[in-house]
């Protein structure tokens, strides 16, 4: 079996904070963790590339990054590409989750990686990878390895996969059809009567945790502020010329509002299969509120109103899609220079 | 940004910092039962409420 893997500056033996901006190294062997991994696979597991980056380098320069380890790959025939363990290293977890995450998409190539349920890199990668839960403890090292070492080995020979818990890797919110003997009433039941009696009991259905948000600081001077409007109840001009689906949308777009102090009905559409639309489809103002922003405009209470809105449809959408069309956005309000959005919510 | 919304239970589960309740899912920014004239003020109302969160630190 031969393997690649991918190691920060730390765990790669370069060094710790101080050398976070060194790029990309490759060696022909295995290094710190990787020579435990081949130890625990025995004689037939060798590593043959080892890529050893900097932190601060491979999220500065992701792409680049990506770009070369991919190349090396096509160039290495390897049966499984491991990443880390990353613990709890939020760079680190974030550079190898995109790596892993090309190698998986563009080679087709097996691929682990594991972190800390807290590591920003679950976040992103959970849904796409194996990710096995390593815990924030470095001691923990061997028994992680162990389980990459396991998991990674069944992904090679197209074995089946078990359950998170039963294989150690984080739940990746997938939906699998199962076979049980009791029907879902008698287990609700149950699960009920166990954590009356304070007995450990396991949901079917754990709630999706989101991180915090950072309360981003006070508008100073409104006066001066460039606002945008933005929403997510599915207001697009005629014709949807950007084709935003009405149920879990892919896309979102972002439409000229200029000279114009209010949002007439002959000219929008509503693609939102969530909510009775006939309302916002009389007066688009009631979603987007244009008109008051306008004379807020007009007063002088803000600066600008941007010239565009951006929209999209906020129904039935998996996490994945929408932080995706959520960091789009966010790119778009950076380049238009925008201080303040409100955001309407259906 | 702030967020204007009826479905508060879902703005504070995803964590939003600054939110104000709407009017309704059906029309987030007015009353389709009011006269033409107090809907506007009612959107006028909301707006204002949504800048001055804007303008301070406070969750709300």
């Amino acid at each position: 079996m031969r393997m690649a893997h991918y190691l920060n500056q730390f765990f790669g033996g370069i060094g710790a904070e101080e050398h976070a901006g060194k790029g990309l190294e490759i060696r022909n062997s295995a290094v710190g963790p990787g020579q435990v991994l081949e130890s625990l696979l025995g004689n037939d597991a060798r590593v043959v590339v080892t890529f050893v980056c900097g932190d601060n380098y491979a999220v500065e320069h992701q792409e680049e990054l990506t770009a070369s380890v991919l190349e090396k790959i096509r160039q290495t025939r390897v049966d499984l590409f491991i990443a880390g363990p990353c613990f709890d290293a939020g760079r680190y977890g974030m550079a190898a989750g995109a790596l892993c995450g090309a190698i998986q998409s563009k080679l087709g190539i097996p691929v682990i990686t594991a972190m800390s349920e807290e590591n920003p890199g679950v976040d992103l990668y959970r849904e796409a990878l194996y990710i096995i839960d390593s815990g924030t403890s470095i001691v923990k090292m061997r028994d992680v390895l162990a389980a990459m070492a396991r998991l990674g080995k069944k992904l090679i020979r197209k074995e089946p996969i078990g359950l998170p818990a039963e294989e150690g890797y984080l739940r990746r919110g997938l939906l699998r059809d199962q076979l049980v003997e009791q029907k879902a009433a008698t287990r609700l039941v149950d699960m009920l009567l166990a954590k009356i009696k304070k007995e450990p009991f396991e949901s079917e259905m754990p709630p999706t945790a989101f991180a915090p948000v950072p309360l981003p600081a006070a508008i100073r001077d409104l006066s001066k502020a460039k606002v945008m409007l933005i929403t997510d109840g599915g207001l697009v001009p005629k014709g949807n010329p950007d084709r935003i689906e009405g149920t879990a949308a892919t896309r979102w777009g972002s439409y000229n509002i200029a000279g114009r102090d209010d949002l007439r009905s002959e000219d929008y559409e509503v693609s939102h299969g969530g909510y009775d639309t006939r309302f916002v489809q009389e007066d688009p103002d009631r979603l987007v509120p244009l008109d008051a922003m306008r004379e807020m405009e007009k007063n002088g209470v803000i600066g600008k109103l941007h010239d565009e809105f951006i929209s999209t449809c906020g129904r039935s959408n998996p996490l994945s899609n929408t932080r995706r069309l959520g960091r789009e956005m966010a790119q778009k309000i950076k380049q238009d220079g925008i201080d303040a959005v409100i955001l309407t919510s259906t | 940004m702030v967020q204007i919304t009826s479905a508060l239970p879902i703005a504070k589960m995803v964590g939003a910092n600054r939110v104000v309740l709407g009017t309704g899912i059906v029309h987030v920014t007015g009353d389709a039962k009011l006269p033409p004239e107090d809907e506007k003020e009612l959107r006028r109302k909301l707006v204002q409420q949504a800048l001055d969160a804007l303008q301070s630190n406070e969750r709300r």
